[in-house]
């Protein structure tokens, strides 16, 4: 009897890692950001198009909002953008910017250049924001709700596709929430 | 049986210790620090902790790093984020928690021993007794067959 069955046991273990583990929809560089449910890190910096203005997500409270980190090194940026600017024109929710170790002249040449799609884009010289919001790579963007609570954070270049399935429902969702 | 069975599960508890040993302690040698301009501390006692924490902060950037032995751009801000918070006389448990907090646990090479990661750390030796669990038969049953079905009765 135990000849027969540890085998078997062991075969379906095996599949049952296998079928985690190499999984091609799953990406193994996706992190699970421990920020969700927490409250997003408060910022209050400069914007980039008006040194004079001041940034804050404290301004924010109350409303659903995107944060999206971005700067004009990161290449998978650009290839969002034409994806951000139609979203911003469907006028969701605010889209906040969050320009991440950059220079202020280039990321103001790359907004003028190739439009604005964010309400207002903070400037994060020295990256010290992107550290409390556990930023490691740009593109990634970030969901607050009402409370100020993250709760949704994605990784790569935005487009239509993944704001309709991700972002969307979750929006909704949190609109319908915190009243 | 024309081979001494002994050498059979010789072969095979070597095996299984090799693989136990593999799985457990299985260490990349990762290249020399990086250079770091932002230079040393001047404490003697918060460089060699400064070296410490940024060998167990993974960079997670480039993810087989850790912080101490990348040139990204994140991982240096991180080191000086480290460096800060040890000029502060913060405690290596809180910046260790000050990353977590913000990358996860995945940020330590050496996560801490509790509930949710005993699993990782018990990996390794559940696969020894395992082994050995398998090696004890092998051998007894071996050994067994060799003394019940000697030369005499064999084919």
């Amino acid at each position: 009897m135990w000849k027969f069955l540890l085998p078997f046991a062991a075969f379906v273990g095996l599949v049952v890692l296998f079928a985690f583990g190499l999984n091609p929809s799953r990406d193994i560089h996706a992190l699970p950001s421990p920020l969700i449910g927490k409250p997003a890190p408060a910022f209050a910096l400069t914007d980039v198009l008006d040194p004079s203005r001041a940034v804050s997500n404290a301004a924010l409270n109350g409303q659903v909002y995107v944060l999206n980190v971005w700067a004009t090194w990161c290449v998978p940026c650009r290839e969002e953008h034409e994806a951000l600017l139609a979203i911003s024109r469907q006028h969701v929710v605010p889209i906040i910017g969050l320009n991440w170790k950059d220079q202020r002249e280039r990321a103001k040449q790359w907004l003028e250049q190739l439009g604005n799609p964010y309400q207002a884009v903070a400037f994060d010289a020295d990256g010290r924001t992107a550290i409390e919001w556990g930023v490691y790579g740009a593109p990634e963007t970030y969901l607050v709700d009402r409370q100020g609570r993250v709760i949704f954070k994605f990784i790569s270049p935005m487009t239509q596709q993944i704001w309709d399935r991700e972002f969307l429902p979750r929006i909704a969702a949190a609109r319908r929430g915190g009243a | 049986m024309n081979r001494p069975a002994q050498g059979d599960s010789v072969i095979i508890a070597v095996l299984a210790l090799v693989l136990a040993g593999a799985m457990g302690t299985f260490t990349v040698f990762a290249a020399e620090q990086a250079v770091d301009t932002n230079g040393q501390l001047q404490d003697p006692g918060l460089q060699t902790r400064f070296e410490r924490i940024t060998k167990d902060l993974r960079c997670l950037v480039c993810q087989n790093e850790s912080i101490a032995d990348s040139n990204a751009d994140l991982a240096v801000d991180l080191r000086q984020q480290v460096r800060e918070m040890l000029v502060a006389g913060k405690s290596d448990d809180s910046i260790f928690d000050f990353m977590t907090n913000r990358y996860g646990e995945f940020v330590r090479f050496n996560p801490p021993v509790e509930p949710k990661t005993l699993l990782i750390w018990g990996a390794p030796f559940m696969m020894l007794v395992l082994g050995g669990v398998i090696v004890y038969r092998v051998v007894r049953h071996r050994s067994r067959m060799s003394l019940d079905d000697g030369p005499a009765s064999g084919p």
